[in-house]
This record gives C-alpha cells, sequence and structure tokens, in this order.
C-alpha cells in the first residue's frame, strides 16, 4: 500500500517536472494569475531575452491595484498609475495573455475573479505576484505568492524551481459561535501562532469549524495564512468546494466535470498521513477579533483591552511601544472605547458577496456615524452587480455608505483611497502595518459585520450585541 | 558569468566585506522597506531613494532626523542587520530592488519571510540567518563601535569580523551555488525542456479555458 500523503503532497507530487540533483525540484504551474504592479519588469525580461510566454492559455491577467474606485471612465489622473495599467493592456496584447480590463465586466481583485470564474479549481497549483494568492488555497489547490522574477520565470517556462515545503495542520475543533467569522478564525490563529509562526510551512487548515466554512469563509481564512508566513493555506475540496465551482465560466464541463470531481475526491489528506507541525484551536474559545498593533498578530478579543507592557513577553516590549506610539493608543485601553474616523469594507479577504451581505445586514435601518466616512469596495464587477440585484447597494447608500466600483482600494492605498495622517480605520482587509492604507494612518482589521458595526457606533463595538433590524 | 545567453545575470555573491547598519526593529515588512506609492514604477532599477521612506523622510519629503541609515557613521552601509521576521507581508520584490540599489549587498537576520527570501536570492542579494543571539551581538557592536565592519563569506559560509566574532550560517546548497555563480534559473529551468514537454502532453490546458485574445 502507498504511505498515507497529505494533500499538500497530493498536489507537489502530481506536478513534479524533474527532480535535479542537488537543485530545487522543478513544478508544473497550473494557472499563474497576473495584474499591473508585479508584472511589468517580468515582461520586459522576457522581451530583453528574446522568450515567449510559455502557456498564453493557462495566464490570466486583469488590472485591480492602482486603478480608481470613481466611476469607470473618470479619467486617471495619477499619470505613474495609468502607464502602468497601460503597459500591462501593451503586454498582454504582445504576448497573447487574457486581460480582464478596466471596462471589462469580469474586472476585479485577481484573487476574487480567479475563483469566480471557475478558473481556480482543487488540485491545482496556482501562483500569482501577490503573497494573498494563498486565498485559491480554499479550493484544496496548492497556490502562493511569488515576486517579479519568479513571475518571469512562470511566463518563460509555465514552471518554477522550489523547495519544498513543510506541512502544518491546523485542526480547529468545534464550531464557530453566532458573529464569530472565518476572519475572526484567521486573526485568532495568527495572534496564536504569531506572523511567523508558519514560515516555511504550508498550513492545511481542517477540523469542524472550518468544514463548516462557505467557500468565501475558506477564502478568508486561506487568504490570510501569509500573514501567520505560511507559503500556502490549504482546504481538502469537498461538497461546498463541488457546488461553488460547477456552472462556473471555465469549470470543466459536462463529461469533464465528472472525471475532474472524481479526481478532486482523492485529493484530501489520507488517514495516518503525517504533518511535520499539528496545530490545535477550540472554536468555542474564540470572539470577534480587533487588531491594536501593526501587524495582524497584534490582536484583541472586542470585549478585550490594548496590552499592558506588563502582560507581555520582554522581548515583545520594544515592539509593542512601537507600535502602540504609532497607533496612539494607551495601554490598557479597551478595545470597545476606541473611537474610529473611516471604515473600509473590501480586499481580497473580504469583499465577496457574502461578507457584503453581513455588513449589510448590520447596517440595515441605521446611519453611519456622523463623524465616520465609510466606503464599501466590492471584489469585482460581478459581486458589484450581484449586490445591486440584492438591493444591497441601497442598504449601503442608505446608511451613508460610499458604494464604489471594485478593485483592492484601501487594502494597500495604490490608489487615490487612502487615509490621512492620524486618521483611524476599522478595515475588512489583511494588513495593518504602518502606513499600509495612508502614510500616518491607523488601521484596525475586523470582520465585515465587525466593520459595519463601527462604522454606526464611531467605536468598536462587540456584534454579538447587535440589535439588527 | 552563466552559459546561457542570457540577459538576466545576477551579480555573483561570493565574499563580501562592508559597512554594518543596525536596524533594531523585528517583522520589519515589506510595506516599510518600499512604501506602495514607490510601486508604480514599470522599471526595475531607480528605487533606492524611496527605502524605508516613511522612517527617513517626513511627509513634506524632507529628511527625518535620527533615522540610522542617515547617520554619517552608517554613510556607505552595505551590510543590514535586523531583527526576526525581516521582509514579511507584500510579495513585492521592489523591496530588494531598494535595498540593492541603495547600496545593500546582504541583510542579517534570525529569521526571513519566505517570498523575501526567494526574491533575494533572484538579486544577487544575500539573506544571512544567524541565531537570535547572534543577531544580537552583531546588532550590539554596530551600534557601539565606529566603521563597524563584517565579513560575509558565502564559500566558508560564515560571518566574521575583526574583533574575534565568527558564525557558521545554513543555505539551501542550490540557492548558494546559484549565488556563487550569478546564475539565473530561468535558464536553468529551460535545461529541461524535454520534461517540460512531456509533462505539458500528458498534461494539456484544459480545453474549457478559451483561446486568449491575441
Amino acid at each position: 500500500m502507498p504511505a498515507p500523503r497529505t494533500l499538500f503532497e497530493k498536489i507537489w507530487d502530481a506536478h513534479l517536472v524533474a527532480q535535479p540533483s542537488g537543485r530545487s525540484p522543478i513544478v508544473y504551474i497550473d494557472l499563474h494569475l497576473v495584474h499591473e504592479v508585479t508584472s511589468p519588469q517580468a515582461f520586459d525580461g522576457l522581451r530583453t531575452a528574446g522568450r515567449k510566454v510559455r502557456q498564453p492559455a493557462r495566464t490570466v491577467a486583469t488590472v485591480d491595484h492602482n486603478i480608481p474606485t470613481e466611476p469607470r471612465g473618470t479619467p486617471i489622473t495619477d499619470l505613474i498609475a495609468a502607464a502602468q495599467i497601460a503597459a500591462l493592456q501593451a503586454n498582454c496584447k504582445e504576448f497573447g495573455v487574457q486581460l480582464f480590463d478596466m471596462d471589462s465586466p469580469e474586472q476585479g481583485i485577481v484573487h476574487v475573479i480567479g475563483p469566480e470564474l471557475g478558473l481556480t479549481q482543487p488540485g491545482m497549483t496556482i501562483v500569482c505576484g501577490d503573497s494573498h494568492t494563498s486565498t485559491h488555497g480554499a479550493f484544496g489547490s496548492l497556490a502562493f505568492g511569488i515576486g517579479t522574477s519568479e513571475v518571469e520565470h512562470v511566463l518563460a517556462t509555465q514552471c518554477l524551481a522550489q523547495q519544498k515545503p513543510k506541512t502544518m495542520k491546523i485542526d480547529v475543533r468545534g464550531r464557530l459561535a453566532e458573529g464569530v467569522t472565518a476572519k475572526d478564525l484567521a486573526l485568532g490563529i495568527i495572534g496564536q501562532i504569531g506572523t511567523d509562526g508558519a514560515t516555511g510551512y504550508v498550513i492545511e487548515y481542517a477540523g469542524d469549524a472550518v468544514r463548516g466554512l462557505s467557500m468565501e469563509g475558506r477564502m478568508t481564512l486561506c487568504n490570510m495564512s501569509i500573514e501567520a508566513g505560511a507559503r500556502a493555506g490549504m482546504i481538502a475540496p469537498d461538497e461546498t468546494t463541488f457546488a461553488y465551482v460547477k456552472g462556473k465560466r471555465f469549470a470543466p464541463r459536462d463529461g469533464e466535470w465528472e472525471k475532474a470531481v472524481e479526481y478532486w475526491r482523492g485529493l484530501p489528506t489520507d488517514e495516518g498521513a503525517r504533518f511535520d507541525k499539528v496545530v490545535e484551536m477550540d472554536a468555542a474559545q474564540l470572539c470577534p477579533f480587533v487588531t491594536w498593533g501593526t501587524n495582524p498578530g497584534m490582536v484583541a478579543p472586542v470585549t478585550g483591552r490594548v496590552p499592558d507592557l506588563g502582560s507581555l513577553k520582554e522581548s515583545d516590549h520594544r515592539a509593542t511601544e512601537l507600535a502602540l506610539q504609532y497607533m496612539g493608543l494607551e495601554p490598557g485601553k479597551r478595545i470597545e472605547d476606541i473611537g474610529i474616523d473611516r471604515v473600509f469594507i473590501g480586499s481580497c479577504t473580504n469583499s465577496r458577496i457574502e461578507d457584503l451581505r453581513a455588513a449589510a445586514q448590520v447596517a440595515k435601518g441605521y446611519h453611519v456615524s456622523a463623524k465616520v466616512r465609510a466606503m464599501v469596495v466590492p471584489g469585482s464587477q460581478a459581486i458589484k452587480r450581484a449586490a445591486e440585484r440584492e438591493g444591497l447597494h441601497r442598504i449601503f447608500l442608505d446608511a451613508g455608505f460610499e458604494w464604489r466600483e471594485s478593485g483592492c482600494s484601501m487594502c494597500l492605498g495604490m490608489n487615490p483611497d487612502i487615509l490621512q495622517p492620524g486618521e483611524r480605520c476599522a478595515s475588512t482587509s489583511n494588513r495593518n502595518f504602518e502606513g499600509r492604507q495612508g502614510r500616518g494612518g491607523r488601521t484596525h482589521l475586523v470582520s465585515p459585520m465587525m466593520a459595519a458595526a463601527a462604522a454606526i457606533a464611531g467605536h468598536f463595538t462587540d456584534i454579538r450585541n447587535w440589535k439588527f433590524q | 558569468m552563466t552559459s546561457f545567453g542570457d540577459d538576466n545575470d545576477v551579480k555573483p555573491f561570493r565574499t563580501h566585506r562592508g559597512r554594518v547598519a543596525p536596524l533594531n526593529r523585528i517583522n520589519v515588512d515589506t510595506d516599510q522597506i518600499i512604501p506602495k506609492q514607490f510601486l508604480k514604477r514599470i522599471e526595475r532599477t531607480g528605487f533606492g531613494q524611496f527605502l524605508f521612506y516613511d522612517w527617513r523622510f517626513a511627509a513634506d519629503g524632507k529628511k527625518n532626523a535620527g533615522f540610522i541609515l542617515d547617520e554619517p557613521r552608517y554613510a556607505g552601509a552595505s551590510i543590514l542587520v535586523s531583527g526576526k521576521n525581516f521582509g514579511c507581508g507584500s510579495s513585492r520584490e521592489h523591496a530588494v530592488w531598494a535595498l540593492t540599489d541603495f547600496g545593500f549587498r546582504a541583510v542579517i537576520s534570525s529569521s526571513f519571510a519566505d517570498i523575501f527570501a526567494n526574491n533575494s536570492t533572484k538579486n544577487g542579494f544575500l539573506t544571512v540567518r544567524l541565531s537570535e543571539s547572534e543577531v544580537a551581538e552583531l546588532m550590539k557592536r554596530a551600534d557601539e563601535m565606529n566603521d563597524y565592519q563584517l565579513t560575509i563569506d558565502l564559500e566558508q559560509l560564515e560571518v566574521r569580523d575583526d574583533h574575534g566574532f565568527s558564525a557558521k550560517f545554513p543555505i539551501d546548497e542550490f540557492v548558494r551555488h546559484c549565488l556563487l555563480n550569478g546564475l539565473d534559473d530561468i535558464g536553468l529551468t529551460l535545461q529541461h525542456e524535454a520534461e517540460i514537454t512531456a509533462y505539458e502532453a500528458l498534461h494539456p490546458a484544459p480545453a474549457s479555458v478559451e483561446a486568449p485574445r491575441a
């Protein structure tokens, strides 16, 4: 009998092209997603070396990072951003790569449209010049972020030379309570294992709490894997996965579908397979979380407080002091007493239809606090249309939220959506690094429901006590 | 150095001696190394001026007083020493381009984020992993001594100074080989053209993926 293997090992083994002695194994890449920020230098490299894109049919591009979220058709005033978008358009044309451009009905954040179009499928290897490529692991694929040199490598060879990562299983027992979301699970995990807790590992999320998540929730969880340092995060494909993929534009059809599902059913980790590390968690211990510092591991329950230095290891004191100084927070301050100026609901972490439904449910019948500016940025044009069909945009607009066009927006502030110095933001995005959302801006990471509630209350508030209207 | 007739050759790294600058922080993320407003350039060059921009410059573009790299005694430093989990966050290779363009050849830390470490290798920039206590010792020496210099020897896998410090560091053997020889690994992968073609014959692109609009 063959040795039991993990989900990761099955995908890795199936994609080994060559194992040259003394060198990193060469792994085949099924799907390469491309965007405007990390690709121009890669296409330049191809041109310089006289190379082509080896597999244009496995390469898909969109614009997301630096595009404005003003109504489409508004001229891009940032000329350098416009030049970068024009470079992607020209490169896609020259190299024969399919581009979902600004005016395309399929445009959206690269990690939102991959799954939405059915490009993302179980068992695949997927890369993109973006660290949040880990998102696609939600489908039981091996998906990871790469730098521009590796983007060029994949464009040229459809392969990557990769050292084999270690494996970590994070087993989350029990069920998430009402008001506790995949985002809180992700923040809870990072808070426990730290922002470098999974460096060098591919995480497989398992357990009832993970199985119980929708595909949107699974994407949120896998998306944040990189914030724990992981190479990738993944979840075994199951009926939830198949139901999501079925019928999507690029999903297998007809007889191909049955064959694909049969293969996918063989992917989950075998009984008795060994992981290099196992972390166990109890879902019942989780609650809605709010980050208070300048990395996603600096997190507290909404009912908790900004930490006192005395409660922390001495090796963490300096980083904590620097973080609190940047965030303008006093040690010991109650999280619910932290007032906010801005709210951002969006990003590849939390901009999908389920996220918008959850936020709209909270916002319904209320109005955004007079001192808060709040924006909702759907992850894709398809999500925007779906939300508008359901009337979610009406709820947001009536409540005083801005309803914008799709893109990465204020998650990283490469476009005009940025915080002003000192502004404090409740954000559904993935990084609260210094200056991430704008120089001097102060980011607190939360779930979509928690962000919507904070917009209305003007400060953080426990969603578990919310009076839904 | 490569024999693949490639234009993407990487500068080989064998032994480097240079001035050391200490950046006493942990979890230095790539957003700090190069803030997003500088990622819109479509070239690989010219990023050094933006290195650690928000720490080095005030909002009005004037230099902040007291940032470590701007202290005269660290001028021309080519080796950075910093706390654990260096290079975490965004995959932006611009972070490595900014460090190299500024004049750095290597960074020493007790741990590095995976994507940052990969990106470094591709640019002939060395990530040297030492223990936390060794990093703390180097940080102290770079702080206390004037013109503190280190030698990083990739052939001997050793970091040493003129004051009795020496430490071995680990590195993947293939990565070391590429760095020593300045190899472009696209060229190396393309040596396996036959295997790639054979793999593709068995695994054609899914039929339902539409042909691109050329």
